[in-house]
């Protein structure tokens, strides 16, 4: 995995409520095999006039001027803005993926759903959970100036606004450990071998029903 | 000991080991795996250059992008074909316990073959790479969707990294009306606590009116969990769990039957254990639900009326109405019951079990599809579910009403395969998830049950089934 150490990224703003996963990486996409290649199809129904389907070459195909993330200012962003429960609905990593693969290293809300949240993190991807008047104030911010940008230091756990204003996050310890260094979860389990064969040796013998 | 909820029961039985901050590595039992989430994740692995840690945990069947007709042809869509024979190759290659691929007499949606086959038991923590894993919750199991990197990590190291969540009870007490179902309970608990409303928690199930459901009804209601924002949602170890559970292929046998019962009574909230967040329902106020928006909260009665964004005072949520509204084609303060469909799905990992085929044959029987309806599609579960259904003569009855009787699979759950909606098409489904597009682009999805299902085919309108009598 990618670490994430210190980002100064440009800021885009997606103003809604429960984007779920569907939106982000619509299933069409999802019968690939690869873990690599989605970001040209992030918010794919949002992002483009026409239905698009795997294999395409997306640069031909028609933008929906409407869409936040298509305009001039904000491309190249490496900060998404949201509202409450991001990430709702299926479990499919394909929704980290198609977003690191966009160019977004960390995600700014109120809330997240769970089994995105730890999806991101799997994928060198940072959800930031803030309060709902300081996630307001970034929103406000951000659409009002151009270029808007954040610094977000993992180490510090600080997101620094242009005005100078420094916002703490949270995030467990263990997965900001992770993140730091980049660490591959499996080689950091397999470090508890012994303990997880013992466990289940001693599972096999009292509830031998489960190892038919 | 002190009082111990079942989650903190189950939980307890499975810590392998905890860091400082208390993220723990759980033990997993139960694996199931599908073509869409394990790809990346056996490709991962073979990279790594890892064995699986215990293949016989690992289930496995095709369900997504399979066809629902003509299974003869095989797959048509390269792409899709590509993912199934990719599993097909990937479980030859590694093993496991079982593995129902496309076209075998067992195959079916993944959350209908682990229970029906007894590869689901109580006690046991049970993963898959998709969120709608809670359902196996209704055993009495720790049950949860992982995302492909942790399918992967299960696979290497058995374990999954976890931190306990907080414990919800949900009690639903009373008895539920004639004509409203373990569906229209769940979607009334969403409508109450909201789609994030059980983020962060696991939720139990529990009061007199989830006792009295059929294992078929506690797994349609753990099956939406998620969809109340809860990774893993539960219901205690009774006699209708047990029931069920006699004589299943994987089931225990003999002497071990009888050693694994007694354990499985025990798993069950203690009396007077402490819950961080209890909700109660009243199974009289539960009237048959129907969706109106792009989000499973977005619910109302049969009874209710499309809402007025104008009416809702919060800015953030009036603008989500009004989307809502806009991408559903509907106009503020119309009834439920005059909206018409253009398509039914009876199906999903929902409802698609032989009592939920039960309930919508019911209605269906004597009855015609209405003229507007362009296309009534049934897809049982598995392919046990089907072949129990004909036994039982329930496909006549459909086909009969000129419904399609399909071939199992996730079918237009999420239309990954050929079923699907088009642009600008109202559908009622007996599925989990009403979003943009879920369906096929541009579809338009309103959440009901078995039972409501049929009865849109048959009036070509949402119509309160406890009027046809
Ligand atoms: S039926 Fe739908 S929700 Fe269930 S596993 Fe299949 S696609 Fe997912």
């Amino acid at each position: 995995m990618k670490p994430f150490t210190k980002l100064d990224g440009l800021v885009a703003p997606l103003d809604r409520a429960n984007v779920d996963t569907d939106a982000i990486i619509p299933k069409q996409f999802l019968k690939s095999i690869k873990r690599s290649g989605f970001g040209p199809n992030a918010f794919d129904e949002w992002r483009y006039l026409d239905v698009g389907q795997p294999g395409q070459d997306n640069s031909k195909r028609p933008l929906n001027p409407d869409f936040v993330l298509n305009q001039q200012r904000y491309q190249g962003a490496q900060v998404l803005l949201t509202r409450d429960n991001f990430g709702c609905g299926s479990s499919r990593e394909h929704a980290p993926w198609a977003l690191e693969d966009y160019g977004f290293r960390v995600l700014i809300g109120p809330s997240f759903a769970d089994i995105f949240f730890n999806n991101s993190f799997k994928n060198g991807l940072l959800p930031i959970r803030l309060d709902v008047a300081e996630v307001d104030e970034l929103f406000r911010q951000c659409e009002a100036t151009e270029g808007y940008r954040l610094i977000v230091d993992l180490a510090a756990q600080t997101i620094t606004r242009p005005d100078g204003k420094a916002i703490g996050f949270d995030i467990d310890p263990f997965r900001k450990e992770c993140l730091l260094n980049g660490w591959d979860d499996i080689g950091l389990t397999l470090r508890h071998a012994d303990k997880i064969r013992d466990f289940e040796q001693k599972r096999r013998a009292q509830h031998p029903y489960y190892y038919a | 000991m002190a009082a111990q909820t079942l989650y903190e029961k189950l939980w307890s039985s499975h810590v392998v080991h905890e860091e400082a901050d208390g993220t723990a590595l759980i033990y997993i039992d139960r694996h199931l795996v599908h073509e869409v989430t394990s790809p990346q994740a056996f490709e991962g692995l073979k990279l790594a250059g890892r064995k699986p840690w215990r293949i016989s945990s690992i289930v496995a069947t095709a369900d997504h992008n399979t066809p629902t007709d003509h299974w003869e042809r095989g797959i048509l869509d390269p792409v899709s074909r590509q993912q199934v024979e990719t599993l097909d190759a990937n479980i030859r290659e590694v093993g496991s316990l079982a593995y129902f691929p496309f076209r075998d007499e067992r195959q079916g949606i993944v959350h209908v073959i682990g229970p029906e086959n007894g590869a689901t038991l109580p006690g046991m923590t049970v993963v898959c790479g998709d969120s709608h894993t809670s359902t196996h919750g209704a055993f009495g199991c720790l049950a949860h969707g992982i995302g492909t990197s942790e399918v992967e990590h299960v696979m290497a190291t058995q374990c999954l990294l976890q931190k306990k969540s907080k414990t919800l009870l949900i009690r639903v007490d009373g008895q539920l009306g004639k004509g409203v179902t373990a569906k229209d309970v769940v979607l009334a608990i969403i409508g109450r606590i909201g789609t994030a409303g059980g983020t962060g928690y696991a939720m139990e199930f529990g009061g007199s009116a989830i006792r009295a459901l059929s294992m078929e009804g506690r797994m349609t209601i753990c099956n939406m969990a998620i969809e109340a924002g809860a990774r893993a949602g539960m219901v205690g170890v009774d006699e209708t769990t047990i029931d069920y559970l006699k004589d299943r292929p994987f089931s225990p046998t003999g002497e071990a039957w009888g050693q694994a019962v007694a354990y499985w009574r025990t798993l069950k909230s203690d009396e007077g254990a402490q819950f961080d967040k209890l909700i109660e329902l009243k199974a009289e106020d539960i009237l048959p639900q129907v969706t109106w928006g792009t989000s499973p909260e977005m619910v109302t009665t049969v009874e209710g009326r499309v809402p007025d964004p104008a009416a809702v005072a919060d800015p953030v949520r009036r603008e989500g109405v009004e989307r809502a509204l806009k991408y559903m084609g509907l106009e503020p303060n119309t009834p439920i019951t005059d909206i018409e469909v253009d398509q039914v799905f009876i199906g999903s990992c929902t409802n698609s079990r032989i009592e939920d085929l039960r309930e919508a044959a019911a209605v269906a029987k004597g009855r015609q599809k209405a003229a507007n309806v362009r296309r009534v599609l049934v897809v049982p579960g598995s392919g046990l579910v089907k072949r129990q259904a004909e036994e039982e003569g329930l496909h006549e009855i459909f086909v009969a009403a000129g419904f399609e009787w399909r071939e199992p699979g996730c079918s237009m759950c999420l239309a990954m395969n050929a079923d699907r909606l088009e642009p600008g098409e109202r559908c009622a489904s007996t599925s989990n998830r009403n979003f943009e597009g879920r369906q096929g682009a541009g579809g338009r999805t309103h959440l009901v049950s078995p039972a409501m299902a049929a009865a849109a085919a048959v009036t070509g309108h949402f119509t309160d089934v406890r009027q046809l009598a």
